[in-house]
C-alpha cells in the first residue's frame, strides 16, 4: 500500500533515531570495539607465538597477525550484533513502540532503522580492527577491487548477523535472554578457521568446523586481504551470507507484526 | 491526509458492533458496541479491568478483535490498518516518548514519520512546544521531563500528523491538579478545531466535565449510553447536604436519618434523597421536632458517581 512508498524514508528516519541514541549513549558503541582489540591483543600478544609454534607456520602465510585478523574481524561483526539484540530488546519495551505500530509508516523501518545502524558501527569497527592489526604488523596487500570486495562481504556479513539477532532480540522475554542467544553466532567462529586452521582440529570438529558458515566466509577475507588461498567457493559465501540475512529479516518481522507481546 | 477520508456513516466517527476479545481464559470484551460522534468528545468510562484499554487497543489498530466489526471514518480496523492509522492519534497509558531524545527532536521525529514536508515541519514544532507549555524544556532530554510534561510531549506527538481522530486513554491519570487543568484545556481547544476525541477515564468528574456523550462499560460489555444528563437520569436521586453549628448537633443529627454520612468538613452530614419535596419536607419536619438548628442546607443534584453506582453496582471513587 502506500506505506511501503516511503520504505526508505521510513528507514532513514528510523536509522537517524539509531544513530543518536547511539551518540547520546557512546558507552555501548566503544565497548563494541573495545572487545575485538582486546581479543586480537590476546590472540596475537599472548597466545600468538605458541599457536605459530604449534602449527609449525603450516598453512600460516607471515606472522600470526596475518592469520588471525581476519577471524577477529568477523568475531567484531558478532559483537556489534550482540548489542544490537540487547538494544532492540529493550527497545521494544519502551511506549514509542506502541505509538510506532500505531502510524501509518512502513512496519519493518521499526527494524531497519536499527539493523542499518549496526551495519554501520560494524563497518566502522571492523576499520578500528584493521588499523590495531596494522599496527601490529598486519600487513594486507589487497588491490583496491580487493578492497572494495572486502568492505562488501564484511557489510553483507554485518547485515545477515544484525537481522538474525534482532530477531533473537525480538523472541527474548528480557535483555539477558537476547544477549544469551546472540551468544551462538558470537562464539561460532571460536570453531572455525578463524584462530587455527581446520585441518589441526580433531576429525569431528574439523568436519564442523568446516562447513559451518563462518569458515568460508573468514577463509574468504583472509584470502581477499593476503593473497592467501580462499579455498571457499565465493558464490557459497554469498549464498550464507543473503540466506541469513533474508531468514533473519523474515523471521524479525513475523516476530514484529505478531503484535504487542504483552497481551494486558 | 484529510484527503484521504471517504465520507463517513453519518455523523459518526466510530462504530462498534458486537466486538470481543479474549486473553486465554479472560474475556476482556464481551460484546461491546461504541458510537462515537465525529467532532466531540466521547468519555468511555468503566472501573479498572472494565476493558477500556483493551477497547482503545482494538480501535487504534494495535490488537485485532476475536469478532465483532469496527470501523473508523468508514475504514475496517483490521482490513483496513493502514488506512485507518493515518487517520488516528493515539495516547496511551504507558508513556509514547523517546525518552533519549529531547523534546524538539521528539516531535521532528513524528514529522518525519508523518512525511511532512519541512516548511511545514518548522512551523509546526515550535507551534505544538508553545501550545503545550514546552518551549523551555525543548532541548532538554524527555528523561528530565516530570510526569506531566512528558504527558503533554506525548500528546504534542499524537497531534503533529494532524489526526481526524485522537484516542487518549486515561489521559490525566497520575497527574497533579494544575497539569489536569492544562490537559482539559488543551483537550477542549482540540475539539473546538474539528478533531473528534476518545477518552478512557476513572474520574467521572473529567467526563462530566469534558464530555458531550458518554459510554458506560462494565465486563466488557456497554452498560449505558448518552450524554451526561441523560446518564444522570438513571440515577435515583442525589443529596441534601445539611451544615451544622458543632460537633454535638451533628452527632445527635446522624442518629436521627438512616444511611447519613458525616462529610469531610466535619460539620454536615450527607443524606440520599431522591431529590423529591416530600422526601425534603420529611428531612424538615424531622429537624423541627428534634428542635435541631441548621447553618445551611443544599440539594446536590446525582452526579456520574451515583450513575455509576446505579448502574454498576459498584461504589468507584468517592
Amino acid at each position: 500500500m502506500t506505506a511501503q512508498a516511503f520504505a526508505v524514508s521510513d528507514t532513514a528516519t528510523m536509522l537517524r533515531r539509531d544513530l543518536k541514541h547511539a551518540l547520546r549513549f557512546p558507552m555501548v558503541a566503544m565497548s563494541g570495539f573495545l572487545t575485538p582489540v582486546v581479543l586480537l591483543l590476546l590472540f596475537d600478544g599472548v597466545f600468538g607465538r605458541t599457536l605459530r609454534a604449534g602449527l609449525h607456520g603450516a598453512a600460516l602465510g607471515g606472522g600470526y597477525v596475518d592469520y588471525v585478523v581476519p577471524g577477529v574481524l568477523v568475531m567484531a561483526a558478532g559483537g556489534v550484533a550482540e548489542a544490537t539484540a540487547i538494544g532492540i530488546n529493550t527497545d521494544m519495551s519502551e511506549g514509542i513502540i506502541a505509538r510506532f505500530r500505531t502510524m501509518a509508516i512502513w512496519r519493518p523501518a521499526v527494524l531497519a532503522g536499527p539493523v542499518a545502524g549496526s551495519v554501520a558501527r560494524t563497518v566502522l569497527t571492523g576499520a578500528a580492527v584493521l588499523a590495531v592489526g596494522i599496527g601490529l604488523g598486519f600487513r594486507p596487500h589487497a588491490s583496491v577491487l580487493g578492497w572494495l570486495a572486502v568492505a562488501g562481504l564484511f557489510a553483507l556479513l554485518g547485515l545477515a548477523l544484525s537481522w538474525l539477532t534482532v530477531a533473537f532480540g525480538l523472541l527474548a522475554k528480557t535483555p539477558a535472554g537476547a544477549n544469551s542467544l546472540s551468544l551462538i553466532p558470537l562464539f561460532l567462529p571460536f570453531v572455525s578457521s578463524a584462530f587455527v586452521p581446520t585441518g589441526a582440529m580433531p576429525a569431528g570438529v574439523r568436519a564442523f568446523a568446516q562447513y559451518e558458515p563462518f569458515t568460508p566466509v573468514i577463509d574468504s577475507l583472509r584470502g581477499l586481504l593476503t593473497g592467501a588461498p580462499i579455498g571457499a567457493d565465493g558464490l557459497q559465501v554469498l549464498a550464507w551470507c543473503a540466506g541469513i540475512a533474508v531468514a533473519g529479516f523474515w523471521w524479525a518481522t513475523t516476530l514484529y507484526n505478531r503484535g504487542p507481546r504483552t497481551a494486558g | 491526509m484529510s484527503e484521504q477520508t471517504p465520507e463517513p456513516a453519518p455523523g459518526l466517527a466510530i462504530d462498534a458492533r458486537g466486538i470481543s476479545k479474549s486473553f486465554g481464559q479472560q474475556t476482556a470484551l464481551d460484546g461491546l458496541d461504541l458510537r462515537v460522534p465525529a467532532g466531540a468528545v466521547t468519555a468511555l468510562i468503566g472501573p479498572n479491568g472494565s476493558g477500556k484499554t483493551t477497547t482503545v487497543r482494538v480501535l487504534s489498530t494495535l490488537l485485532a478483535p476475536d469478532s465483532g466489526s469496527v470501523t473508523v471514518f468508514g475504514y475496517d480496523v483490521v482490513a483496513d490498518a493502514a488506512a485507518v492509522r493515518g487517520l488516528i492519534g493515539v495516547t496511551g497509558q504507558f508513556s509514547a516518548v523517546d525518552q533519549l531524545l529531547t523534546g524538539r527532536e521528539n516531535l521532528a521525529l513524528m514529522a518525519d514519520l508523518h512525511h511532512l514536508r519541512r516548511t511545514v515541519a518548522r512551523e509546526r514544532i515550535p507551534d505544538l512546544l508553545a501550545r503545550f507549555e514546552l518551549a523551555e524544556a525543548a532541548d532538554r532530554p524527555a528523561m528530565t521531563y516530570s510526569g506531566g510534561m512528558r504527558r503533554r510531549l506525548d500528546l504534542a506527538m499524537t497531534l503533529m500528523g494532524e489526526p481526524s481522530i485522537v484516542f487518549l486513554d486515561e489521559p490525566t491519570t497520575g497527574l497533579d491538579p494544575r497539569g489536569r487543568l492544562v490537559l482539559w484545556r488543551i483537550i477542549r481547544e482540540l475539539v473546538a478545531s474539528g478533531v473528534t476525541v476518545l477518552l478512557t477515564t476513572q474520574y467521572l468528574e473529567e467526563a462530566d466535565r469534558l464530555a458531550d456523550q458518554v459510554t458506560l462499560i462494565d465486563h466488557g460489555r456497554q452498560v449505558a449510553d448518552g450524554t451526561p444528563a441523560q446518564l444522570k437520569r438513571f440515577a435515583p436521586g442525589g443529596r441534601v447536604r445539611l451544615r451544622f453549628a458543632g460537633e454535638g448537633v451533628l452527632a445527635e443529627a446522624s442518629s436521627l436519618f438512616d444511611g447519613a454520612e458525616p462529610a469531610e468538613d466535619g460539620l454536615s452530614l450527607v443524606l440520599a434523597s431522591d431529590g423529591s419535596v416530600s422526601s425534603l419536607q420529611r428531612v424538615l419536619d424531622t429537624l423541627a421536632v428534634h428542635q435541631l438548628p441548621v447553618e445551611s442546607l443544599s440539594v446536590e443534584p446525582p452526579d456520574l458517581d451515583d450513575v455509576f453506582f446505579a448502574l454498576t453496582g459498584q461504589e468507584e471513587r468517592r
